[in-house]
């Protein structure tokens, strides 16, 4: 069996299809859903990351005393921008099955799904930088113009997490089990990845006892995308340091690995989706 | 692991511009699956559908309406999902609602409505465009008389006014003989009878007999 392509002109003048606009309305949905009946509202957008911050500043100076400067201030850098990645990706991964009464009654670019839900939690990840504001503030840690970065980092993060985002929804549509098996490896991953323990390997690595781990975290390090991306946050925001080229191609290039991955499994798959949902 | 079912088999038919096309068969037929290859909702597992031209849509009223979101909200949330820009929307927002009759309960969350009322809104969404292909699956039977009458009426000018090219599924063999010039009958996956629509719906209806 063979599916050929239909012809199709192009919708006409004033009813022309803008993916944009539904790109704008379905944010707007999630964003209402979202705060609808809640008191604070969207408040809690910025209350929650320094509510968590406060939690996790409580644990980790009495328990561990990293010798991290503005310690409140570099785990929410990290937090907020981890929480940017796990939030998109978890969202897309559920996006196409949650949307089957739509794929199932109109034609629709099924991408809009997953690219969607990585815009809503960049729409939030935006909020909460006015809580990373606020801590800033009251630590008196000044920006400085690396702040010019951020742009930059956004695009790679965004890039790295629409990649994944659509490598899930599709996968998660024959196999559910992604859905279960993602929630433990993003724990793994945040773990794995330097939001409450030092940056900086090799301070950190002196004082753990067996060479064995320490060697193998310093080569996941150099493989975590996500370890690359909180070291370039803090950098352009606390640090003042613009990551150099090197830095930088290192980001993109895991950026565009996975958008890749992302684009060839959700190209591939997506005329199926319909039998599955 | 399951036992392959084709749902059409082999069903070619050609419907020109301008005409009115019903379809008629007994409930898993095949209409509505019909219906969502030619909207390109449904891909065909093997052969070919060409349309040319814009596609209205009715094969289910009110795809992607959310019951949380208000009236308002929704009809600019399903206008965009159906291809219209927000101008559009802008500027014919009375028109839908006005059709509709529903302008005292647009800040009311959909969920709110009965079934008939969100018909109401989904259908004067739907046709707030004069689109080249209308496609309507027994969309019409959910609300009450007096609107189903004026959807008939809109659908009727469509075709008078605009020369709206139609495919109309329903179990109301005389609306498919008022409305439709041809029709196809359509049963257990096969093409039974395409022709006239008088004569296809009273070989149809002799099927009861
Ligand atoms: N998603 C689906 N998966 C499997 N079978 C389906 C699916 N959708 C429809 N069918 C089957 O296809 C047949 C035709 O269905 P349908 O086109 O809805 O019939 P009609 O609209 O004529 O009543 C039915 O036997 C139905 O069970
Ligand atoms: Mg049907």
């Amino acid at each position: 069996m063979t599916a050929r392509s239909q012809a199709r002109t192009p919708d006409s003048g004033q009813v022309r299809r803008s993916t944009l606009f539904i790109l704008q309305q379905l944010v707007t949905r999630d964003f209402k859903l979202k705060y609808r009946r809640s008191i604070l509202g969207v408040v809690w957008s910025v209350l929650n990351p320094l509510l968590m911050m406060c939690v996790l500043t409580l644990v980790f100076t009495n328990m561990f005393r990293f010798p991290i400067e503005n310690y409140p201030v570099y785990l929410i850098l990290g937090m907020v921008l981890f929480n940017l990645m796990s939030d998109a990706t978890g969202g897309a991964m559920g996006s196409i099955i949650q949307n089957a009464p739509l794929i199932k009654k109109v034609r629709i670019q099924k991408a809009v799904f997953p690219i969607e839900k990585v815009c809503f939690s960049v729409v939030n990840f935006g909020l909460s930088l006015i809580a990373v504001a606020i801590v800033m503030i009251f630590f008196r840690c000044a920006p400085t113009v690396s702040l010019v970065a951020l742009p930059l980092l956004l695009l790679y993060v965004i890039m790295f997490s629409v990649g994944i985002g659509l490598a899930l929804s599709a996968l998660s549509v024959f196999f559910r089990d992604v859905m279960h098996l993602w929630d433990v490896l993003i724990m793994a991953w945040n773990y794995l990845t330097p939001i409450f323990w030092p940056q900086d390997l090799s301070a950190f690595l002196t004082g753990i006892s067996n060479q064995w781990i320490a060697h193998a975290l310093v080569i996941v390090e150099k493989f975590n995308p996500m370890y690359h991306y909180v070291v370039y946050f803090r950098d352009i925001c606390m640090y003042a340091t613009i990551p150099g080229l090197r830095e930088n191609i290192i980001c993109l290039g895991f950026a565009l690995v996975s958008l890749a991955i992302g684009v060839i499994i959700f190209r591939k798959t997506q005329h199926k989706f319909i039998l599955y949902i | 692991m399951f036992k392959e079912f084709r749902a059409l088999n082999d069903i070619t038919f050609q419907v020109r511009r301008g005409d009115v096309f019903g379809l008629v068969g007994t409930n898993g037929s095949g209409k509505s699956t019909m219906l969502k290859i030619i909207a390109g909702v449904l891909e065909p597992s093997s052969g070919t559908c060409t349309v040319r031209g814009s596609i209205a849509p009715l094969i289910e009223l009110g795809a992607g309406f959310d019951p949380e979101l208000t009236a308002r909200e929704n009809i600019y949330l399903n206008g965009s999902l159906l291809g219209y820009s927000r101008d559009f929307i802008d500027s014919h927002f009375d028109e839908i609602v006005d059709f509709a009759e529903l302008r005292d309960f647009l800040d009311m969350p959909l969920k709110n409505y009965s079934s008939g009322m969100v018909a109401r809104i989904a259908f004067s969404i739907a046709t707030a465009t004069e689109p080249d292909l209308l496609i309507v699956d027994e969309t019409l039977s959910v609300g009450d008389f007096l609107f189903q009458q004026k959807c008939e009426e809109r659908i009727q000018s469509l075709i008078d006014d605009s020369h709206v090219t139609v495919m109309l599924v329903s179990h109301d063999t005389s609306q498919v003989e008022r409305m439709c010039d041809r029709c196809a009958w359509i049963e257990k996956g096969h093409l039974r009878m395409v022709g006239p629509a008088d004569e296809v719906c009273s070989a149809y209806r002799s099927l009861g007999d």
